[in-house]
């Protein structure tokens, strides 16, 4: 095979045996790979209704056909997969970095976790060599000193680890997976998973050669993206990032601040993008294989977190900032580096010490109930006390540790209103109330609230269509979109990249068909993203997620904006949410319950997974 | 022999280079017609994000991986510098890596003989030089990094002055 390894590893941690099998050539052919491979492979070794912390749940890591080329933005990427213990339905988290491309030279597409370790381990996969390895001396260490660790006791400075942090062994239910250093699987719950199984590491060496299909075509289309990743479509990656969303959102109003309390935030200049490149950004580095590189690392050079360095995106920094209040940079930079330590998301972290500041400010907590910590909103020193004691599990930190949903349910006594989560993963930085084609990409998003699933907000921001209407149409933008996101999460390409792709699916099939040597059409390529899509509804299904799970944060519906502005009054009704998924079904060829039918499923080439729609069906009638 | 000062070989500017890997990747492309690390001849450290730099052989007046090499298997090309390997000479005993204080001479993960940059003197040009997105790496001759870092210091120095003109 051309770009796959065409092996499937799999390890039982409870036994410590492995095996490989082969790669099965019709799911590489319908999913892809990363996520579309990941799911279906799930699927086929999970139980109906697992729990996700049983050692049952298995946690998969995938590659795409792409990793391990040169393919810009293409060759790095990886992604985790399993039950997310925030959803309770579809996990799955990218990252990119060097980790994926080291992974396939080892000659592997996916890898099946299952079990769980008796102590603490990490595996170490050496080519064909898979050692499961004590860890507990690496116990307590974030991902870079576990990485550090093993780069030194392996005694190879080139190996390439995917670790968790003290949060992931602890099982905070929003603990990422993070791999060279900054780079993390963030969201959904991964690093809990993965924490659940003893399973303190990832270490990887491959050796093997990496070849495609038709090279000398892919060399010229190569090239041509390179030139392309010069241009305009990657420029804002290239320059101030996307922390130049903060103003682009503040002026429309649409940044959700202090945890929805308003919607735009009175001291953004302060915390924007271009203040972030004047003073912070030290560097802009990039992945393995990439062309455009956007990582803008930041050093915080004086003060009381001087010497903080991290990556730094929108989304933590909107987080840790406008959602809780807070207008300094160096305390949001040094959030983050806490986050990076402890191995936990930055954007749901953010959101919780949002949602914890709103509950203290409604008396819903207390400053005894928050271990004497005075959590107004914009007080940085609570942010960087409470992301401490969300990763180690201390305090009041143990119960923000199972995420605002779950979080809000404990407390109780109204704080379930102030916890602004879809399916139980939190929100993420654009105000659903006024932007309402993303009301319904985030309501419809297989794993919770998330922007990367659809970035159906682009239509909205962009002024495509008329951000505060909900009409009908919106549907089949919705899903078209969806469905350009899945195959670029089965491919595995980077999402900043996406604007290259002017042709979209042709383009997406050209490169699939240069490097795997399966000649894939545009129609077929899009037809993959349906499938996936749909794939990961029946996901969702199985696990018992439905129509109900396809709503709103609490005060995006019941709280009208109130800052005075284009979006003021705005919010998202009951009504409003209906007619969007009712339009989105129709489009998607769902019936009104958001469940495939059957004939869909067939359309689709999905006839092995008809029999979870016939249960489902058949537990109804019962 | 050639003079120094007009050999060539292929350097990064740590300030510009982001560690993307890109070269390593076309550099195993352009010589074995695969993608992998291993087999570059350029290779890319990273210590930590802020500092990335690219290295490969830098072409030395008097290279100490020659005097080293106990079997006379390497060679400086007289006119271009480029240390040529005999690849029936050499065993593979890595005295020449020891030897080289860049890490730039390494041992063939499949042929276990050395290898080393030789500037793509087949296609005329480094392929690596040609497609780092970043232009971080460059051609040159020592005497013209010389007259870089000078150039560059001078601009440093007269700051204020260059910004009025």
């Amino acid at each position: 095979m051309y770009g796959y390894a065409g092996r499937v590893l799999h390890i039982d941690l409870t036994t410590g045996k492995t095996h490989v099998e082969p790669l099965n050539e019709d799911y590489a052919k319908k999913y892809i790979g990363g996520i579309g491979l990941g799911m279906r492979l799930w699927l086929d070794h999970a139980k109906a209704g697992v729990e996700p912390f049983s050692p049952e749940n298995p946690l998969i890591l995938a590659t795409g056909p792409i990793s391990g080329t040169v393919w810009p933005t293409g060759g790095n990427g990886h992604a985790f997969i399993s039950k997310s213990p925030q959803s309770y339905g579809v996990g799955e988290s990218k990252s990119h970095g060097s980790f994926g491309t080291e992974l396939k030279r080892a000659g592997y597409d996916a890898v099946i976790f299952k079990g769980k370790a008796e102590k603490p381990v990490y595996v170490w996969i050496d080519d064909d060599s898979v050692q499961l390895l004590d860890a507990s001396h690496l116990m307590g260490k974030s991902p870079t000193e576990t990485e550090d660790a093993i780069r030194e006791e392996l005694g190879d400075y080139y190996i390439r680890v995917a670790a968790i942090g003290p949060a992931g062994e602890k099982l905070v239910r929003i603990a990422c997976i993070i791999n060279d250093k900054t780079r993390a699987a963030g969201r959904t719950g991964m690093g809990a998973v993965m924490g659940s199984k003893n399973l303190k590491a990832i270490a990887v060496r491959g050796t093997h050669d990496i070849t495609v299909a038709k090279p000398e075509e892919f060399m010229e289309f190569v090239k041509e993206f390179h030139e392309r990743m010069k241009g305009p479509a990657t420029q804002k990656y290239r320059t101030l990032g996307t922390p130049e969303n903060v103003l682009v959102h503040n002026s429309l109003s649409c940044m959700p601040t202090r945890n929805y309390t308003n919607s735009r935030f009175e001291a953004a200049e302060k915390v924007s993008g271009e203040t972030l490149n004047e003073r912070f950004v030290a560097k802009i580095i990039g992945c393995s294989s990439c062309a455009m590189r956007c990582e803008h690392v930041c050093v915080v050079p004086e003060g009381p977190y001087k010497g903080a360095t991290t990556r730094m995106e929108y989304e933590p920094l909107w987080a840790m900032g406008p959602y809780c209040g807070i207008d300094r940079l160096d305390a949001i930079i040094k959030g983050m580096d806490l986050c990076n330590y402890y191995g936990i998301d930055a954007i749901s972290a953010g959101v919780i010490v949002g949602f914890a500041m709103d509950c203290y400010e409604n008396g819903i907590l207390t400053e005894k109930d928050l271990d004497g910590i005075d959590a107004r909103f914009g007080n940085h020193e609570a942010l960087l006390k409470l992301i401490e004691k969300m990763g180690k599990r201390d305090g009041i930190g143990d119960i923000l540790a199972e995420g605002v949903k779950i979080a809000g349910e404990k407390i109780g006594k109204g704080a379930e209103k102030l916890a602004q989560h879809i399916k139980g993963v939190e929100v993420t930085g654009y105000d659903l109330r006024c932007l309402k084609t993303a009301a319904l990409g985030f309501a419809v998003s297989f794993r919770g609230a998330d922007h990367n699933r659809h970035g159906a907000y682009a239509f909205d921001v962009k002024g495509k269509v008329n951000r505060l209407v909900a009409e009908k149409g919106r549907g089949k933008m919705v899903k078209d979109i969806e469905d350009i996101y899945t195959i670029i999460d089965s491919m595995i390409i980077c999402k900043f990249s996406r604007g290259t792709y002017y042709k979209e699916a042709e383009d997406l099939a050209k490169l699939y068909t240069l490097v795997t040597g399966f000649e894939t059409t545009p129609e077929e390529i899009r037809r993959s993203g349906e499938r996936i899509n749909n794939l990961a509804r029946l996901f969702n299904i199985r696990e018992g997620l439905g129509r109900k799970d396809d709503t709103l944060p609490y005060k995006v519906m019941h709280h009208p904006i109130t800052d005075e502005g284009p979006s003021k009054g705005a919010y998202v009704s009951q009504a409003e949410l209906d007619l969007l998924l009712d339009d989105y079904y129709m489009a998607r060829g769902w019936n009104r319950d958001g469940v495939p039918t059957i004939e869909k499923l067939k359309e689709l080439g999905m006839e092995d997974l008809v029999h979870i729609v016939e249960e489902k069906t058949k537990k109804a009638e019962e | 022999m050639v003079k120094v000062h007009e050999r060539k070989f292929v350097t990064a500017d740590p300030d510009k280079c982001v560690g993307c890997q890109v070269c390593e990747y076309i550099c195993s492309f352009e010589k074995e017609k695969a993608f992998n690390p291993l087999k570059s001849r350029i290779r890319v450290v990273r210590l930590n994000p802020l500092v990335n730099v690219s290295i490969a052989c830098r072409l030395c007046e008097d290279p100490p991986c020659v005097a080293a090499c106990p079997r006379d298997a390497l060679t400086p090309s007289e006119k271009t510098g480029i240390i040529m390997v005999d690849e029936d000479k050499c065993n593979g005993c890595g005295w020449c890596i020891e030897a080289c204080d860049y890490g730039a001479i390494m041992i063939h993960p499949e042929r276990k003989v050395v290898f080393v940059c030789d500037l793509c003197k087949d296609k005329g040009e480094p392929q690596c030089v040609k497609w780092c997105p970043e232009e971080a790496l460059d051609l040159v001759t020592s005497d013209v990094l010389a007259q870089k870092a000078r150039i560059a210091a001078t601009k440093k120095l007269f700051q204020e002055a260059l910004k009025i003109i």
